[in-house]
């Protein structure tokens, strides 16, 4: 088990290597379907983003609703592959990373090689278990979609394996 | 004539949506943990064996085991001598679904349009209710949430009736490997057979509404369950898609009669969050 802090290094990134099991420490942005085509369409706009993603790790979750003096619901990873049409012009911006479930497309693995980023994958559907290793949440941007706000996430000891590494081995 | 009110519908409707979404229940759990202590390789094992702690502290917490706590399916069987007063069945199923997700804190995952606007109706209404009439005077609902991890990997196509038993069996275990590591392996998976395109897909919504791991009761269709289960089991795709022995827990096939001409099959996956709950008013 490797322990990573976050916001991760370069240096760092390049170690990693498909099927590494890894603890995250440190903030992560929550983002998906909605979220990634407005950021996307911002970015096409050539408008300045209302969440700087530079050198940070994205996970694709919705949280379920916190339960009063809770810091957050359930927040299992979702499918990545629906968010492959707008995370390569994000990975070219300066995002180094990404937490989600399941297979990515050939462009996005193009793209993690292009820019020496890493894709980690967790598990689907241990949503509470996974909720216990995020320690506070607080929205960022586009409060209202909901569940599909932007939201920024301090993770202790969050487990991940690496799913896709800088030099794009995929363990899927 | 039995006279029943809405309002009591409404409350049991709620009831079951909290307790399907937070208890996926012994029989699931005794499934995922002989399948965990059968896996050899470690990271496979350990996987389920995060599945199974995550079960039961949902259970225990009584929050969600996924936070995709899906769109509400319903089966509704109503007996044809009971009388609803107090307002419509179908709203009371719907108000009872928007009280059990607010007061559960279940997430809402529904958007109002499906093309254009796309907006979060922020109660996760409206449900899908599908309704039988059966004889005698009580009311008995199946409820069960889909996630769209698993929904979205399901196919429907009609094959021809030439394609036989074969043709089943290569289309049911292509769309489980097309579908990999997405749909949250270990899945359950819902396959209907006849009927017309939109029968056959609602028979496999139904098959995954059964008990994991149990049988149709024709022995033909209970050996092509059986089948099944083995040639899905050694594509290896594994718990979340890392290899392994367990892909999947379960294979329910249902049936319908059909026309000359077809052969219509449909494959509906659900995810290891196989979670239902049902009640007889
Ligand atoms: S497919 Fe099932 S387990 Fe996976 S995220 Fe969706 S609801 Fe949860």
């Amino acid at each position: 088990m490797i322990k990573l802090q976050l916001p991760l290094k370069k240096e760092e990134i390049a170690r990693l290597r498909a099927g590494d099991e890894v603890l995250l420490t440190g903030p992560v942005y929550t983002g998906r379907d909605a979220a990634h085509k407005r950021l996307t369409e911002a970015m096409a706009r050539g408008e300045e983003l209302p969440v700087d993603l530079r050198g940070q790790v994205i996970y694709y979750v919705g949280p379920a609703p916190a339960k009063p003096g809770q810091p957050i619901g359930p927040a299992g990873p979702t499918t990545s592959y629906r968010m492959d049409p707008y995370t390569p012009a994000l990975l070219d911006a300066g995002m180094v990373g990404m937490i989600g479930k399941g297979r990515r497309t050939e462009p996005v693995r193009e793209a993690i090689v292009r820019n020496g980023a890493v894709y980690f994958i967790t598990i689907g559907g241990a949503a509470a278990l996974i909720a216990d290793s995020i320690r506070s949440k607080e929205p960022v941007c586009y409060e209202d979609l909901g569940t599909e706000a932007v939201c920024r996430l301090e993770v202790e000891d969050f487990y991940a394996i690496v799913g896709i590494d800088s030099l794009g081995n995929s363990l899927l | 004539m039995r006279e029943l009110h809405v309002n009591e519908v409404r409350a049991a409707v709620a009831r079951m949506v909290i307790d399907a979404n937070c208890c996926i229940g012994e029989g699931m759990l005794t499934c995922l943990e002989q399948c965990r202590d059968r896996e050899e390789k470690t990271l496979s094992r350990n996987v389920l064996d995060m599945i199974v702690r995550n079960d039961r502290l949902a259970e225990e917490r009584m929050v969600a085991m996924c936070q995709d706590t899906g769109m509400a399916v319903f089966r509704v069987q109503v007996g044809q001598e009971i009388h609803f007063v107090g307002g419509s069945l179908d709203q009371a199923i719907h108000d009872g679904t928007a009280q059990g997700y607010e007061e559960g804190y279940l997430r809402k995952s529904v958007v109002g349009e499906p093309l254009f606007d796309r907006v979060n109706t922020r109660n996760n209404t409206p449900a899908v209710i599908y309704y039988e009439f059966v004889p005698g005077d009580q009311l008995h609902i199946t409820f069960a949430p889909k996630g769209f991890g698993s929904e979205n990997m399901s196919v429907v196509k009609m094959l021809k009736p030439a394609d036989g038993v074969d043709g089943v069996l290569n289309f049911v275990v292509e769309a489980v490997k097309n579908a990999g590591p997405n749909p949250c392996p270990p899945i359950v998976v819902g396959v209907g057979i006849g009927g017309t395109f939109e029968k056959a897909a609602q028979l496999s919504k139904f098959a995954l509404m059964r008990d994991v791991g149990s049988h149709n009761e024709d022995p033909r269709y209970a050996a092509l369950e059986d089948e099944l289960m083995e040639r899905i089991n050694a594509l290896a795709i594994g718990p979340a898609g890392l290899g392994g022995k367990t892909t999947a827990l379960g294979v329910h096939v249902e049936w319908f009669p059909t026309h000359i001409a077809g052969l219509p099959v449909a494959v509906n996956l659900c995810c290891h969050a196989y979670r239902h709950s049902s009640v007889t008013l």
